[in-house]
């Protein structure tokens, strides 16, 4: 118990602190490495929430394809670093508080907050015994069965994120060489040599 | 103190939120890491469904932070992408270069 106690402390100090840390970094790229360190502190918080399956697929999806995605773009596009931080003093203020005043609201809402004596009642898919079901055959049960709708909308919206990145950025640049393979086998003898027959003495014109 | 309860997740969560909005707040020059401070936002929700999820027992919580990590990677590529076809035109990703539709 006090080992699990310790070990919350211990990622939610590191996700707080590395969170900050993506927002103050001077350099995107170590923005995007605070990150990464986030989302491993938040897999942390999710095991021992009892979702491995969830941590494992926070690493997996974020680490593994958002924050590389990032890296790559971050990294593609050439950035002046020393210029970033204009403006950071003129906004100060008011982020700080907007920031402030939603933390007192999250801290009001939370504060006032009491479960309904009826909310056991009113559970969509009650958790099955952890002895008996892991995690993650209890999810894939539900997941298939009663979200499976869900589940199609989830394949979908990729599907368009998809069909909509290689829409924006595909682009055809003039002036390129491509090899284009049917041009060239469809090459006829008759529009590429012509036999000129040239008089003695006269050359061609 | 050293018992961890369900408020214990949600101030954590909550901070991450708030720290989400700020770095939205204060990073006028770059978008990329706006892109970063949308996605702290998304890992706070995620981190409030699975809170309430463990504790009320119940798993469709993370059926819902399931779908949130799907649109939080689509929400991410179509951004970048967003941000790459700007970069190529503007050579800069600078928030306030951004006004172009304002006539």
């Amino acid at each position: 118990m006090i080992i699990a106690s310790l070990a919350f402390y211990l990622f939610s100090f590191i996700a707080v602190i590395s969170a900050l840390n993506v927002i103050f970094q001077r350099n995107p790229v170590h923005s995007v490495l605070w990150l990464i360190l986030t989302f491993f502190n938040a897999a942390g918080l999710f095991v021992l929430l009892g979702a491995e399956f969830l941590a494992m697929l926070l690493i997996v999806v974020y680490v593994g394809a958002v924050a590389v995605l990032f890296l790559f773009v971050v990294m593609m596009l050439d950035i002046n670093v020393t210029m970033i931080r204009e403006g950071f003093m003129k906004y100060l203020p008011v982020g700080a508080f907007i920031g402030v005043v939603l933390l007192v609201e999250l801290a009001l809402v939370y504060g006032g907050w009491a479960m309904s004596p009826q909310a056991e009642a009113l559970r969509l898919a009650p958790t099955p015994d952890i002895t008996q079901i892991d995690n993650t055959k209890a999810l894939g049960q539900i997941m298939y069965t009663q979200y499976v709708y869900v589940f199609q909308a989830a394949g979908l919206v990729l599907l368009v994120a998809m069909i909509g990145s290689i829409v924006l950025t595909l682009r055809r640049r003039p002036g390129v060489r491509k090899q284009n393979i049917s041009v060239q086998v469809s090459r006829r003898k008759e529009e590429t040599v012509e036999v000129v027959k040239v008089p003695t003495g006269k050359g061609i014109a | 103190m050293l018992h961890v309860g369900l408020g214990h997740y949600l101030t954590v969560s909550a901070i991450l939120f708030t720290l989400g909005i700020f770095g939205i707040f204060l990073n006028r020059k770059n978008l990329i890491v706006i892109l970063m401070s949308i996605e702290l936002m998304l890992l706070a929700v995620n981190i409030n469904l699975v809170a309430f999820s463990s504790f009320m027992h119940d798993l469709a919580g993370q059926i819902f932070t399931m779908l949130v990590l799907t649109v939080a990677a689509a929400e991410a590529a179509i951004g970048l992408a967003i941000v790459v076809v700007f970069y190529r035109n503007r050579r800069s990703i600078e928030v306030d270069d951004i006004n172009q539709m304002k006539g």
